[in-house]
């Protein structure tokens, strides 16, 4: 069911300049050509009954509710699959159509129990409502004919909905939201006639191929797929929209609350980025927000062996910044920092790094950004000019061709992979670049057409031969190139490009990727259409990172694919609000905006906009900040919503790190595994507990609406706030649109973003300003930000992880459907039932030769650490290449990676490392250790927390 | 050497035509007789099935219903050079029921062995698709299509060259033919007969089709009760390729196009075309609305041209005679003939090709010879389980589809199933509700829902429980599902309980 109350015109819009006009109950309509008559009619108010259909789904025509008489034509024919014609004359009422209507209706009832009194959907149940409007007041066939209610079986496999058979009326909204929408494929019609029912593969929901999107029980009309919470809980009574808190594609949602409880989280069908989709995470997984494992208190505590102590919020943090400045004064202005959150709000983002730069006077602010897109800001901003993506996700419905590099959409971004699966499905052609068989090489209605499977480690070497091919063979848009790129920057890299040693048969001993697969790839971008390249941490994570993403550049602009829909280059972030931690100035050497702070002109702007002189040297980054906190200068830290002790690589190395600071403050949901090592714990707030704005991949700006109070009493833009004041500052904001305001007074690509008018667009793309008051959904369009566009040589440098007769294998690292990240709020949700534990999947050859067996436990070494994980034993593996996860922390994913990094950005290589791996039957050293660690820090927690 | 003929037809075999083929071959043996047995199509008259013609000077003389057992007696008795036999019926052409038929479209079955491209050609065969691959646009033979005023004979009679011409006129990359075979209607078997008996006239139709709308492959959607049709069609399919009449060079003409057979799995529903189109899509049968028409946005999304196999294979005579020829034959706007399948209690059962504008008394006396169980006809029903019940009073009606119509009937797929005195009208109402509630695609309610709750509001009425308003429910009811089903399949179910309950209506009251 949908949101509360959300209006249905029937069927989909339909875009197209040609209007027809015609008359629906004497009143005149226009609208595009293709429209339905049941949509036109609801143009003009009027509302034709109807079950079957819904307006995020093609008509279906099976209720036959929606009948109605056209004038010169016979029968009645059904509204939502008739499509207008110009002077057509329409009426939606008369007798003959009552009676049709309620004979419809009475069969329906028949066949239906009269539960309503005791129905979950009782308010909200659409049946209920069709037998009100079309005046059903008997049903003479009686209840004792065949049903399908009296011996009715629910299916509660799925943790998060029931599917009650009984109250099905086999209206195939939830079979077609599952094709249609998901593109899944996993429910079915069953049976002939009245036997007709829904299927969810042979045995259950849970038991199929089902992947817990949740379109099936939003277009679900009864009380038939309901969720959980509804049937626990009840009908909600107002709903707020908000953006979802998971991965980057920044998903609108409309939060149904009964008072101040949360009772569901729908899609909104308004949702720029998912028009009305969702994934099981965003949809489904929020019951972290309450569950018991949130701090709701401050805490302190003298070092890391000490119990915790309850405090109040003042002296929490009038003790930080006692903390701070004590080591300021002892070590110097640069041993503190802070890290910003990717999952916080940009108004919070911008707080931080505004704190580290106004009151701790230095450039020691990061974000997990360094460890994920980095190389995306640097690669594009130096060959476009821009650090971020150049389209809108819409843009993929415009493609030809569809090329995904080093990312895993249906999994990552699964909302995002789903309107990528539609347009596949409706013709592009797809190239996937990965070492392992996503599911987008061959999925329901889905194959690529060149999977090229290289060795990890070589993408560069990839990306150069598809150029090579493009160029040599004359296939690049020349007068592309001319007119918007730099001569010179690309006559020096067409020669570069076309040196034999970038041939795809001179590379293919490295890359593993056939030449001729190379060729027919680099042939198909370059000649089948527009082009768009998507890719994700497969491209950036490596020690050639910034390097891969300006040989995507380069690829598309040297093919003339960039700057129209349909095309670009488009980087999926992980997490909701990277893209916004970026602009907000969170790296060390850049202000809001991307602008250096070694420029004096923006130092001038933003001093005097805070009224303080800002250090004009670039600050630490992470991995300088560990490598400073060992060797003894860097000992203040403030970290909020980020947990570094699991994400960072090497975590031997970070943990060492953690333990040599003297304070470590951690603004946080959960004690995370970085809280372990902490001394003071500031409870943060989750999404539906703050205002604020996520920024997802595509440049979107959407809003985060508080839902509920702040179950600590603070929201996190209000701590950093609080502790700015007790460091000094003097900073005024009551509402987080202030905090916005000053943003866009200080930053060029958000002079015209206000909450004001994020209320009346629902979202926007920046750069929004004078020139674009509504936003660029796509970017670089008449030329490139930074004027022409750059081709930078990419010469392929192999990385220095490589396997030897020791660590023979090439451990990659990658994310799925049901978890998110370090999985501190997935984890504590029911996605458990999908994936309980990280496990190595290992080609069948490779586990075979080591005696390993599917579900066993398995030694995984590294040069930096070893684990033990079970083995899944899989074929979308190649032989000499294997892969795990890492939401759990007891993994120990990365005890395994190494500090290599991106030369140009520090991003970690965790998509390289070499390894071996050994039938073991017990945990490594590290996780007995790391489990004897977490339950000494458990008990120092105060009771009952 | 004497040339014996024994059906191969799915019917004649069912009535031992293998064993009686195989005991000639062996009695001629034995009696040092040279004897060749040809497998030929039927010609048609079932109750005379095995039907056995000797080709002698004078012509082909039958010997029917002959059984294994018989042949012996046969041999002894000279059947070798025709004479007199108590299962003889003298020359096959003069049998009175084969004698008037005015065969267009089976001219051939029965005639030769049905796989035989040399005997198919030897009889008039690839003379209509040579026509049309000498037709100077794709649209002159659509033309001469629509001036045949050939209509769609797999029950809605909607002109195919029209709808060839919708085709034609609809731009796309692709486009296909559909020959629908998922020939289901109850007591018709015309569609079988034809493909077991002459498969190439089939192929040559579909062929023509699809140089007049630019198609260059076509499917048969074949329903899986008829292993020996595809067996046949297979085969012919093969020898077809081989002989360059299908394939990437018809008979040397540049053109192409090929043909495809698409077993069915066994559902009523499949043969309604949308439902078809789904199923040869690899999905479950489930009828599409209409519009999109299939002709604009078929199979696969691509312009379809959808004809029953008695359309496609009307269509070489038309092109090889012309369009007048066809259309000289029948009345008023059915025009040509067609095969029409006596079945049910009917004496002389089997296919009668007439012209349209025989009355049904015709049909179900002359031809038919009343019951067979000798009591007179109660009740006929024309055009498959969803076609009206015909009462003795409207046995005049001439068979038209617009005379059909405006009595209250149809012809359809020219089905005739016959019920004697004793048939229980009430019963076959029920019937036809069962039949929809099991045949049912399930998509719509009222054909989902209707056929069951018919069902049961049938068995109070019958079981004697508050008839009047049961009575009045079940006409309810039937008009829900006429104005409201999706499709034909509800839409016409209430066709037969509607005219039980009109022409029979004492049969509610017992």
């Amino acid at each position: 069911m949908y949101s509360v109350k959300e209006p249905d015109a029937g069927t989909p819009a339909r875009s197209t300049d040609q209007q027809v006009t015609l008359e629906i109950d004497g009143k005149t309509v226009t609208v595009p050509a293709g429209t339905s008559v049941m949509r036109a009619a609801a143009d003009v108010g009027v509302r034709v009954p109807k079950l079957c259909a819904t307006d995020t789904l093609e008509a279906f025509g099976s209720c036959r509710l929606c009948l109605v008489q056209i004038e010169g034509r016979r029968g009645y024919p059904a509204s939502c699959t008739t499509p207008v014609e110009a002077g057509m004359k329409v009426r939606t009422q008369s007798d003959p159509l009552h009676k049709l209507r309620r004979g419809v209706m009475e069969m329906y009832i028949s066949d239906h129990p009269l539960d309503c009194l005791t129905c979950p959907t009782n308010g909200n149940c659409e049946l209920q409502e069709m037998a009100g409007v079309v005046g059903l007041r008997e049903v003479r066939y009686g209840f004792d004919g065949e049903n399908h209610f009296k011996n009715a079986e629910k299916d509660v496999s799925n943790p998060y909905f029931d599917f009650d058979p009984g109250k099905c009326i086999a209206c195939s909204r939830c079979v077609r939201a599952c094709e249609e929408i998901q593109g899944t494929f996993a429910l079915t019609l069953v049976g002939r006639g009245f036997a007709s029912k829904i299927a969810a593969g042979p045995t259950n929901f849970l038991g199929s191929e089902c992947v817990s999107c949740g379109a099936c029980v939003q277009a679900c009309p009864t009380a038939t797929l309901v969720e959980r919470s509804i049937v626990e809980r009840g009908q909600p009574d107002h709903s707020v929209v908000t953006t979802c808190a998971y991965c980057g594609v920044g998903c609108s949602f409309r939060v149904d609350v009964k008072g101040s409880e949360v009772v569901r989280m729908v899609p909104n069908k308004d949702g720029q980025a998912n028009h009305g989709h969702s994934c099981v995470k965003g949809r489904f997984a929020w019951g972290y927000a309450t569950h018991r494992d949130r701090i709701t208190k401050p805490m302190i505590r003298g070092s890391i062996r000490e119990p915790w102590r309850e405090v109040s919020w003042d002296e929490a943090i009038a003790y930080t910044a006692s903390e701070f400045r004590r080591i300021q004064s002892k070590y110097g202005r640069g041993s503190v920092g802070g890290i910003t959150s990717s999952r916080c709000t940009n108004e919070e983002t911008y707080l931080v790094q505004k704190l580290v730069r106004a009151a701790f006077g230095n450039n020691n602010v990061d974000t997990c950004a360094r460890v994920c897109h980095s190389p995306t800001g640097y690669g594009l901003k130096t060959t476009l000019g821009e650090s971020a993506g150049t389209q809108n996700f819409d843009s993929v419905e415009h493609a030809d061709v569809i090329v995904v590099i080093g990312a895993n959409p249906t999994d990552a971004h699964p909302v995002f992979g789903s309107q990528m699966k539609r347009r596949l499905r409706d013709g592009a052609r797809l190239i996937v670049i990965d070492p392992r068989g996503i599911d987008l090489v061959r999925t329901a209605h889905v194959k690529a057409d060149y999977h090229l499977q290289l060795r990890p480690g070589t993408n560069v070497a990839v990306i150069n031969t598809l150029a090579h091919v493009i160029v040599s063979e004359g296939l690049h848009d020349e007068a592309y190139v001319r007119a918007r790129c730099e001569p010179a920057a690309y006559e020096k890299w067409r020669a570069f490009i076309t040196a034999p040693h970038n041939s795809p048969e001179a590379m293919a001993p490295i890359t593993g990727v056939p030449a001729e697969m190379a060729r027919a790839a680099a042939r198909l971008y370059a000649t089948g259409g527009n082009a768009a390249i998507y890719y994700g941490l497969g491209v950036t994570e490596h020690s050639q990172g910034s390097t891969m993403v300006m040989g995507i550049a380069n690829l598309a602009m040297v093919t003339g694919n960039i700057g129209r829909p349909g095309v670009g280059v488009n980087p999926l972030r992980g997490q909701n609000n990277v893209q916004g931690s970026c602009d907000m100035g969170s790296f060390p050497h850049e202000l809001p905006g991307y602008r250096h702070v070694s420029d004096p002109a923006v130092r001038a702007l933003f001093g005097a906009a805070w009224g303080v002189d800002i250090d004009s040297e670039p600050g630490l980054r992470i991995p300088n900040m560990f490598d400073a906190a060992i060797d003894g200068s860097f000992k203040g830290l403030y970290v909020q919503g980020e947990d570094i002790a699991q994400s960072d690589p090497n975590t031997h190395h970070v943990t060492q790190a953690l333990e040599s600071l003297e304070c470590l403050v951690v603004q946080d949901l959960f004690i995370n595994e970085t809280a372990k090592f902490a001394h003071v714990f500031l409870p943060g707030s989750s999404f539906l507990e703050k205002d604020g704005t996520f920024t997802n991949a595509e440049r979107r700006i959407s809003r985060v609406r508080k839902v509920t109070p702040p179950l600590a009493g603070k929201a996190d833009w209000e701590t950093t706030l609080a502790l700015a004041h007790a460091l000094g500052c003097d900073w005024k904001y009551e509402h987080p649109s202030q905090i916005m305001d000053e943003i866009a007074r200080l930053t060029p690509t958000f002079t015209g973003v206000s909450y004001a008018k994020l209320q009346i667009l629902g979202s926007i793309q920046w750069p929004c300003n004078d020139k674009a008051p509504t936003g660029t959904p796509v970017m670089h369009v008449d030329e490139f930000v930074r004027g022409k566009g750059r081709f930078v040589v990419t010469e392929y440098v192999a990385t220095s992880e490589r396997s030897n007769w020791q660590f023979p294998l090439i451990l990659t690292t990658g994310r799925i459907l049901s978890q998110y990240n370090v999985g501190a709020q997935t984890r504590r949700t029911a996605n458990n039932t999908w994936h309980k534990e990280d496990r190595l999947e290992i080609h069948p050859h490779d586990a075979e030769q080591r005696g390993l067996k599917d579900g066993e436990w398995c030694k995984i070494r590294s040069r930096a650490g070893e684990t033990v994980l079970r083995a899944l034993i899989s074929e979308r593996m190649q032989p000499g290449v294997v892969y795990t996860t890492f939401h759990f922390p007891g993994s120990g994913a990365n005890v395994i990676t190494t500090e290599n990094s991106d030369w140009a950005t520090n991003c970690p290589e965790y998509k390289v490392t070499a390894v071996q791996v050994t039938p073991t039957a017990e945990p490594s050293q590290w996780q007995r250790e790391f489990t004897e660690f977490s339950e000494q820090q458990d008990g120092l927690l105060p009771q009952g927390a | 050497m004497t040339t014996v003929y024994v059906p191969i037809d799915a019917t004649a075999r069912s009535l031992g035509a293998d064993e009686v083929a195989t005991a000639i071959a062996r009695e001629a043996a034995a009696r040092g007789e040279a004897v060749t047995v040809i497998r030929n199509g039927t010609r048609g008259m079932c109750w005379l099935e095995p039907l056995v013609e000797v080709e002698t000077s004078a012509g082909r003389v039958a010997y029917g219903p002959v059984d294994a057992a018989d042949v012996p007696e046969l041999f002894a008795a000279g059947f070798l050079g025709g004479a007199a036999h108590r299962l003889g019926h003298g020359r096959t052409e003069d049998i009175a029921y084969f004698k008037d038929q005015e065969r267009l479209t089976f001219a051939r079955v029965g005639l030769a062995d049905p796989l035989s491209l040399t005997d198919y050609e030897a009889n008039g065969g690839l003379r209509g698709l040579r026509a049309a691959l000498s037709a100077r646009t794709g649209a002159d033979i659509v033309e001469e299509v629509v001036r045949s005023g050939l209509r769609g004979r797999g029950g809605a009679a909607f002109p195919a060259g029209i709808k060839w011409r919708t085709v034609a006129a609809t731009q796309a990359d692709r486009k296909y033919i559909c020959c629908n075979a998922d020939e289901g209607d109850s007591g018709t078997f015309s569609d079988r007969m034809l493909m077991e008996g002459d498969p190439y006239v089939l192929l040559e139709g579909m062929a023509i089709a699809g140089l007049a709308v630019g198609a260059e492959y076509g499917y048969i959607y074949l329903r899986s009760e008829y292993p020996d049709a595809e067996r046949t069609l297979l085969a012919a399919l093969q020898r077809a390729r081989a002989a360059k009449v299908l394939g990437d060079d018809i008979l040397g003409s540049g053109e192409r196009f090929d043909i495809e057979v698409r077993r069915g799995a066994g559902a009523y529903i499949c043969g309604e075309e949308t439902a078809m189109l789904e199923s040869l899509e690899g999905k479950r049968g489930m009828v599409r609305p209409k519009p999109p028409l299939p002709a604009i946005a078929g199979l696969f999304g691509k312009p379809t041209v959808i004809n029953n196999v008695i359309t496609l294979a009307s269509v070489p005579i038309v092109l090889d005679r012309g369009g007048q020829f066809y259309a000289d034959y029948g009345m008023g706007r059915s025009r040509g003939t067609l095969p029409f399948q006596l079945a049910g209690n009917i004496k002389r059962g089997g296919l009668v090709e007439k012209a349209f504008g025989l009355t049904l008394r015709e049909l179900l006396y002359d031809y038919g010879g009343g019951t067979a169980s000798g009591r007179p006809i109660r009740a006929v029903q024309v055009g498959g389980p969803l076609g009206h019940y015909i009462p003795a009073s409207k046995f005049d009606m001439p068979l038209d589809y617009e005379a059909f119509a405006a009595g209250g009937a149809m012809i359809g797929h020219g089905g005739v199933v016959v019920f004697d005195d004793t048939v229980d009208m009430a019963g076959m109402a029920r019937y036809a509700m069962e039949f929809c509630a099991i045949e049912s695609c399930g998509k719509c309610t009222p054909c989902r829902i209707g056929s069951t709750r018919g069902v049961e509001v049938i068995d109070r009425i019958r079981a004697g429980e508050r008839r009047g308003q049961n009575l009045a429910l079940l006409r309810d009811l039937c008009d829900t599902m006429t104005h409201g089903s999706l499709c034909a399949m509800g839409g016409l179910t209430p066709a037969p309980v509607i005219s039980a309950l009109d022409h029979f209506p004492e049969d509610f009251q017992r």
